[in-house]
């Protein structure tokens, strides 16, 4: 039976336990549901989690642990030396599923009956052929081993499939039995119900952490890998990035360190500015009708996804500046610069820096502002001398997020940074990101086994770990300052 | 505090006792000084929102163009000498011509309807004629044939994108001096194409085949659509739907209303705050390491773009959901639970009804954020060419190789010809379509059930 059978005969034992459970215990009233110790759906609803909840259990345990006992079970067919190695063991199960999967396409499209299939050997015929003429094309003539190892998975999966299918089947009719049994009008169903409902809020709660220490595992595991490959000396210290996929790479983080620290150094420069002087304007300044019209307008750069900004770059800040500045000053010719990325980061950033600081000038008392302007301060230097000192960690830490935010921004720079490793000065210049070169060792190539690839977790890593301690480091002095006024 | 006053005031009253309705020197400035400032607010507005201004109507004035397309509309005699060399109408016999054959019949029929009308241009040979007609042609041709042996000996009306360059001299992408130094298209040949647009061969209409088509390489732009990143786009949104919103507020729910205070709810806190603030790029890997290489899921495919866009919208959802549990007053929870009602009940029952409104709009915002997300789906392979529609849901689509609308910005972005410049922003019109469209639902969902306590 196919998974989506179970479910599905599942899902109607779970409505037959409501039904049954609901009935039984207004039946165990006689149809007078006020000496019920629960409301009679309460009663229903324990009838369907007891059929259901057990048997799914059951059955996502079983998917997950399966194909693990299968993997062992068919490796056991090759030489332990041949599966040694991570690589070759992944490209052997590869061989055997593809094998196995065309032997069950085979048995469904008749060219192989089901007892064929289980019995053909190499010895009889090609079974590249007889694949063949069922629209399954494999590379290589199959091996004894893996035709063998192909045929016992087959066995193992199918025999798997109707033990699964047993064993939730019998647990769902367990727990429906269990539950018309034990429903009476005594029965604390609601108890039990919310309990249940309680365990299913705190597990989605705790998918955040799962999520990451998901994170954390994959890019450490994989950085492991990595560094037992390439020294870690030459990862933090070395000063060239060059990558072959032919070996002898030089792996150095620096030149993209620093072209992730000048990128976002520029678009700092222009984010912070605008984006201060906007939030002091829209909330000393503006009139409330101007500002419920520019707030949201502000906030619409917000909601525009960044591929947009990377076109943007490419097509018309690119080349604007390498025509304006970059060619007459004689300082590169390259559309994709410093420059570039970092002035459209810049403004991908301003509302996120105007809006968080909109809220701490906000939040500064009335009261400083008005002292000020009773020892006749004018409004200017108000803001400069007492909303800005009295809001400034706040800013801070708003101007931390925005950093943060810069230096994980990705597809600005994708497009628009260019991917040449140099440590220069020069802005007009292409240099590139930590986030780039993680998109160029990732995309396509997926074969994870040589430190050109993995060097990319090691990148992940890096970039976790700084924008990580920005936020920490930025939410702590956030907290802080809200302490002060509340 | 003391600094704010300390700029002089009094010493400026003392300097000769002037009024106070007379501006002093001193005064002069630190008004001027005012000026400036309240300058510098309105210039940084106003340089955030040209900016704004300029990026969407760059992308609006480049991608509206995607949107029409040079079609030729030729009369073909579908030849049975030609095509099927063996007489005998079989599909065997008809699947030995290869599209090289229906290109040279395409081409022919369009040098015939030149040669009757008499258009010809200097410099022209027959083949750069050919070259007008789209690459896709042949194979829609010998796709209609194999289906419809019949045809054959038929003489019908076939249209056809024009190519690339062509197209591109009708919407002003490519003009004479460009096709100079273009090794594809001559300055005769676009010649040749005002004559046909003259003759009313060639025309441009709205291209609802930009929505439709899949992708297609880099030799044929014009035959290139949103077909599949639009399907690829809805299926992963559609995922994303229903995995979050139960998720994020049965998350939102417990840490609100029953977490106790203790070290285990901080640190989950905590946690979806740092998450929230996470680079996207970092879903991707996570995706990469633990949903293809350990799980095993196949690559490109909606259902891993799905998850992945899930793990990184959650930490924003539950965050908006607990501020719109927050809002609903005490007193209600009061209310309830002193008329008798369970913990649980008046949660379900009296706070989530309320706070729904809140939940929904916070949801749809995240989703809308999700849309547009690239650069993790870069790495889950969605970058991929894809020539195929996914399957539909049921048969299975969710693990079928897709595109997503902004993963199909990028790819067509890094690609050389500026036909698909066009295109990518066209695409991104198409994006952005659908972003405004969540945000109005989004907009009108808080108008109409907005409440005040």
């Amino acid at each position: 039976m196919t998974v989506a059978l179970t479910l599905t005969v599942l899902l109607v034992l779970a409505v037959a336990g409501f039904v049954l459970g609901r009935r039984r215990a207004v039946a165990s009233a006689q149809g007078n549901i006020r000496v019920l110790h629960s409301l009679p759906n309460y009663y229903g609803w324990h009838g369907a989690i007891m059929a259901a909840v057990p048997a799914l259990l059951a059955l996502a345990v079983w998917l997950i642990l399966q194909p693990m006992v299968v993997e062992r079970q068919v490796l056991g067919y090759f030489p332990a030396d041949s599966v040694e190695s991570d690589a070759a063991r992944t490209l052997i199960m590869a061989d055997v599923r593809r094998v196995a999967n065309g032997l069950d396409v085979a048995v469904a499209r008749g060219a192989l009956t089901d007892v064929q299939a289980r019995e053909v050997s190499t010895t009889t015929g090609s079974i590249r052929e007889v694949l063949g003429t069922v629209g399954v094309a494999l590379g290589a003539e199959v091996t004894p081993q893996v035709l063998e190892a192909a045929q016992r998975s087959r066995e193992l999966n199918l025999s798997g499939a109707w033990m699964r299918t047993v064993l939730t089947l019998t647990l769902a009719l367990a727990g429906l039995a269990y539950a018309i049994k034990v429903t009476d009008k005594d029965f604390r169903a609601r108890n039990r119900v919310e309990r249940v409902m309680l365990a299913l809020l705190m597990l989605a709660s705790t998918i955040a952490i799962l999520t990451t220490v998901g994170i954390v595992m994959s890019m450490l595991t994989e950085s492991l890998r990595f560094f037992s490959m390439y020294p870690w000396q030459d990862f933090f210290l070395s000063l060239t990035w060059s990558p072959s996929f032919q070996g002898n790479s030089q792996l150095g983080l620096a030149p993209l360190l620093w072209g992730t620290l000048y990128i976002s150094l520029v678009s700092m420069l222009v984010a912070v500015p605008i984006g201060l002087f906007t939030a002091i304007y829209l909330a000393e300044y503006a009139s409330p009708r101007l500002r419920a019209i520019i707030k949201p307008m502000i906030e619409i750069i917000a909601g525009i996804p960044t591929v947009v900004f990377g076109l943007f770059a490419l097509v018309t800040v690119g080349p604007f500046l390498r025509d304006a500045f970059a060619q007459p000053l004689g300082l590169g010719t390259s559309g994709s610069s410093v420059m570039t990325a970092g002035i459209v980061i810049g403004i991908l950033n301003i509302p996120f820096i105007s809006s968080l600081a909109d809220d701490i000038i906000n939040a500064v008392p009335q009261s400083m502002r008005d002292g000020s302007y009773g020892l006749g301060a004018t409004k200017s230097e108000t803001i400069r001398q007492v909303v800005l000192p009295a809001a400034l960690p706040g800013v801070v830490g708003a101007i931390l997020l925005a950093a943060s935010r810069a230096i994980g921004e990705t597809m600005i720079v994708v497009m628009g940074a260019g991917a040449a490793a140099r440590l220069d000065l020069n802005p007009f210049e292409a240099m590139t990101t930590i986030t780039v070169k993680i998109v160029s060792q990732l995309t396509g190539d997926t074969e994870f086994n040589s430190p050109e690839t993995l060097v990319a977790f090691a990148l992940g890593m890096t970039l976790f770990v700084i924008t990580l301690g920005l936020n920490i480091v930025a939410l702590i002095i956030v907290r802080k300052y809200r302490e002060q006024y509340e | 505090m003391t600094d704010a006053t300390a700029s002089g005031l009094p010493e400026a009253r003392s300097q000769g006792g002037a009024s106070l309705l007379q501006q002093d020197a001193l005064m002069k400035r630190r008004n001027a000084a005012e000026a400036r400032f309240k300058f510098y607010g309105i210039a940084a507005i106003s340089i955030s929102l040209i900016t704004l201004c300029v990026m969407l109507w760059t992308i609006f004035s480049d991608g509206v163009s995607a949107f029409r397309q040079a079609s030729l509309e030729l009369t073909v005699t579908i030849d049975p000498e030609r095509l099927d060399p063996e007489g005998d109408r079989s599909l065997e016999s008809l699947s030995k011509v290869t599209t090289i054959g229906y290109g040279n019949l395409l081409s022919g029929a369009l040098n015939d309807y030149m040669a009757e009308r008499n258009i010809s241009v200097e410099g022209v040979t027959p083949k750069q004629v050919g070259d007008f007609i789209s690459r896709d042609a042949p194979a829609r041709l010998r796709n209609m044939v194999l289906a419809d042996p019949d045809l054959l000996g038929q003489t019908i009306r076939f249209s056809t994108f024009a190519s690339g360059r062509i197209d591109g001299y009708l919407k002003g992408r490519v003009t004479m001096a460009s096709a100079e130094r273009d090794s594809n298209i001559t300055p005769a040949q676009l010649q040749l194409a005002d004559r046909l647009v003259e003759a009313g061969v060639l025309t441009s209409a709205f291209n609802w085949r930009f929505l439709t088509n899949p992708d297609a390489s880099d030799q044929r732009p014009e035959s290139a659509g949103l077909g599949i990143a639009i399907i690829g786009s809805l299926y992963m949104m559609f995922l994303v739907a229903i995995m979050v919103l139960p998720i994020g507020v049965a998350a939102s729910i417990y840490l609100e209303e029953f977490a106790p205070k203790n070290k285990w709810t901080d640190i989950i806190e905590v946690n979806i705050s740092n998450l929230a603030a996470v680079p996207s790029i970092v879903y991707g890997i996570l995706g990469l390491a633990i949903f293809i290489n350990f799980a095993k899921l196949p690559a490109s495919a909606p259902i891993v773009g799905a998850l992945v866009l899930t793990l990184m919208t959650l930490p924003t959802i539950i965050i908006a959901t607990r501020a719109s549990l927050r809002a609903v007053p005490p007193s209600i929870r009061d209310a309830a639970l002193g008329v008798g009602a369970s913990k649980m009940q008046t949660v379900f029952h009296h706070v989530l009804p309320l706070a729904a409104p809140g939940i929904l709009t916070g949801t749809i915002l995240g989703l809308a954020s999700a849309l547009g997300e690239t650069a993790p789906l870069l790495l889950i392979g969605m970058v991929a060419f894809v020539a195929n529609y996914p399957a539909s849901p049921l048969d299975g689509g969710f693990f079928d190789p897709a595109t997503a609308l902004p993963v199909q910005v990028y790819s067509w972005a890094s690609r050389s010809d500026p036909a698909f410049i066009e295109r990518s922003s066209g695409a991104i019109i198409v994006l952005l379509a659908f972003l405004l469209a969540m945000n109005i639902i989004a907009i009108l969902l808080r108008r109409r059930f907005e409440r005040r306590w």
